[in-house]
């Protein structure tokens, strides 16, 4: 009963309202649907399993799609330099794509939201440190940033390493060129909160600096925070399809969308364009449904603006 | 305005000692010096024989001294990859990078503010609709895509422009240039737009929202009701207006292009400090991506610095108001 009360809240909320008045952004949530589920799901619903040695058969390298001359029924739209279904990786590739962009997007997140807490709640030279570094950080590009820390950690680490870490420092070069932002937010509003009366009631009866910090203040300043976060996957995906593109993301072996692209990139010239298209292509949509949806939830979310 | 200016210098100066430590913190803690230069057999004492003579048994600060006053004679010792001097590597690269950046950044401008003009002219026209739609579509787009799309049409598919590599170059004393030859330009064009997506869509926006504000304008309205035609209030009065902002943003932004040429410059192999940069991280190169780093970070504190010094000039509020001084 609790539930279907619920439900029926959330069908006349005014989210939901905005929500079926705009085809786009249907569209957009349809969309960003199908990834994540043709990526969750690769496995069961991939044609083929790309990284099954076995399966693969060299002969069928370079097959075009399947409504080209050359094409095969099997191969809908073609097949790579190793006889991979471009279909199937880039099935694959998106689930590498989606890992890495959500794992990024919660680690920077957590970082972001517990430094902002610390710098608004505690103040003094903690604060001005925390955002004297934010600042400084912001005045560089994200993807220098990361590219810096990637490169530090490739230095750092044993070579026969790189690969299995290789999704770890990823996530760890994303997540630390993007706290930034989560930081700024939250120490705004903590500033806000830490003198209202629940945080000095708090204060009274004799909680710590770290539970008022993470049991009173944090529940109150986290609705920004989320907004910002579905606008930051977007970009976190596409940081990390440049870092694989640019040769220091993941490994050939566990391609994401950028790997498949550079990959493909090889073979622009003597005409086997699909190899880079299909997954450029894969990469766009993604990236676009996922930034309309998230324009639309701040605009929606944001009562000035309505 | 001299202690103002006086606490940005120090606060510059700190910035570039932060990002001069991470550098130095590349060379002597990450990867073991010693060891990159010795052969696998060396004994313990040639390794003690060559700390002594880096001047690695030093105390830390002394370390980190030599290091200051190397980089500032610009010294960075030795590529790793390519057993060249790092300081020559990117002096022959720099024109290639400052060259495309430059193209962008005009193309940005050139391109971008008769576009945001136009849209906030013109708010529902439905170009102004598709040109606004593009423009988001353009963010979401990673650069590198742009750049493989514009290479599989206008040089796999119509074969109008070279894809890689700067065509033929002039050498002008130390500088080298592509802009004098046919081949020079024509190798510039596709790189430079790619680069310019991003400033281009980013100016266009920028000049669109601050142009629909002043228009908004008493003075505005004032010049039209004094019968002036539609053209000088729009370009004499609104446009000027504007363009302070822009500018600024521009200059800000240039550092940013500098930065994502890395990407631009592996899509299309110029051969600029992009490419070497990008090559030093895959090989772990750490001179080349500690003389890179120091670079970028230079190039970016002076311009921060500057732009920061032009706000102050422009918008008298920042000045700090005091007895006796400042004749505003």
């Amino acid at each position: 009963m609790a539930q279907q009360s619920l439900l029926a809240r959330a069908l006349d909320s005014d989210i939901f309202y905005s929500f079926k008045r705009s085809p786009l952004i249907i569209i957009s949530a349809l969309v960003t649907l199908i990834c994540i589920l043709g990526a969750v799901f690769a496995p069961i619903l991939a044609p083929h399993n790309p990284f099954d040695l076995a399966s693969l058969n060299l002969l069928d390298a370079f097959t075009a799609p399947a409504w080209a001359d050359s094409g095969k029924a099997q191969y809908l739209l073609g097949t790579d330099d190793q006889g991979r279904d471009v279909l199937s990786t880039i099935m694959y590739g998106a689930r590498m794509s989606l890992l890495v962009g959500f794992l990024a997007t919660m680690l920077a997140m957590i970082l972001g939201v517990s430094l902002g807490l610390i710098a608004g709640y505690v103040g003094g030279k903690v604060d001005a440190f925390i955002m004297r570094v934010a600042d400084i950080q912001l005045s560089f590009p994200a993807i220098l940033i990361a590219l810096l820390i990637d490169g530090v950690a490739r230095v750092a680490l044993p070579k026969d390493q790189h690969d299995t870490l290789a999704l770890y420092v990823l996530v760890i070069a994303i997540a630390g060129s993007g706290w930034v932002r989560y930081a700024r937010t939250v120490r705004g509003s903590t500033l806000v909160e830490r003198n209202k009366e629940y945080v000095q009631a708090a204060r009274v009866i004799g909680r710590s600096k770290i539970a008022i910090m993470f049991t009173h203040v944090l529940p109150n300043v986290l609705g920004p925070v989320l907004v910002l976060g579905t606008l930051h996957i977007g970009e976190a995906i596409i940081t990390e399809a440049t870092l694989s593109f640019l040769g220091v993301g993941v490994p050939p072996t566990q391609p994401s969308l950028g790997t498949l692209i550079r990959i493909g990139n090889d073979f622009l010239f003597s005409g086997e364009w699909w190899i880079t298209v299909f997954p450029g292509t894969a990469l766009v949509i993604l990236v676009l449904a996922i930034n309309l949806l998230g324009d639309w939830l701040r605009d929606a979310l944001n009562p000035r603006l309505r | 305005m001299l202690a103002f200016v006086i606490r940005r210098l120090l606060q510059s100066v700190l910035v570039m000692l932060a990002v001069a430590f991470i550098a130095f913190s590349l060379f002597n803690f990450v990867g073991d010096p010693v060891s990159l230069m010795l052969p696998p057999e060396a004994t313990q004492q040639d390794r003690e024989e060559v700390r002594k003579t880096l001047g690695l048994d030093q105390p830390f600060y002394v370390q980190f001294k030599v290091f200051i006053t190397n980089a500032l004679q610009g010294n960075f010792g030795i590529s790793l990859r390519l057993g060249r001097p790092v300081s020559a590597l990117l002096a022959e690269r720099l024109p290639a990078t400052l060259e495309l950046a430059f193209a962008a950044a005009l193309i940005g401008l050139f391109i971008g503010i008769p576009m945001g003009v136009y849209t906030a002219l013109k708010r529902e026209s439905w170009i102004s609709r598709a040109l606004l739609t593009t423009s988001l579509i353009g963010v979401s787009l990673p650069n590198f895509l742009i750049g493989i799309f514009l290479i599989l049409i206008f040089a796999v598919w119509l074969g109008w422009l070279p894809s890689f590599g700067r065509g033929d170059v002039t050498q002008i004393g130390f500088w080298t240039t592509g802009l004098l030859t046919v081949t020079g330009i024509k190798a510039l064009v596709l790189p430079s737009i790619t680069l310019s997506f991003y400033p281009v869509t980013l100016i266009m926006r920028l000049v669109r929202s601050e142009m629909l504000e002043v228009l908004r304008t008493d003075y505005i309205k004032f010049a039209r009701a004094r019968g002036l035609t539609n053209r000088s209030v729009h370009f004499g009065h609104a446009l000027k207006n504007t363009l302070v902002p822009v500018i600024t943003i521009t200059g800000l932004q240039l550092g940013g292009v500098i930065a994502f040429a890395i990407v631009t410059e592996t899509v299309f192999q110029w051969p600029g400090m992009g490419l070497l940069f990008i090559q030093a991280v895959q090989f772990a190169d750490i001179p080349v991506m500690a003389a890179y780093l120091c670079l970028i970070g230079f190039i970016f504190v002076v311009i921060n610095l500057i732009v920061d010094m032009l706000y102050f000039v422009v918008d008298p509020r920042l000045r700090v108001e005091r007895p006796g001084g400042g004749g505003h």
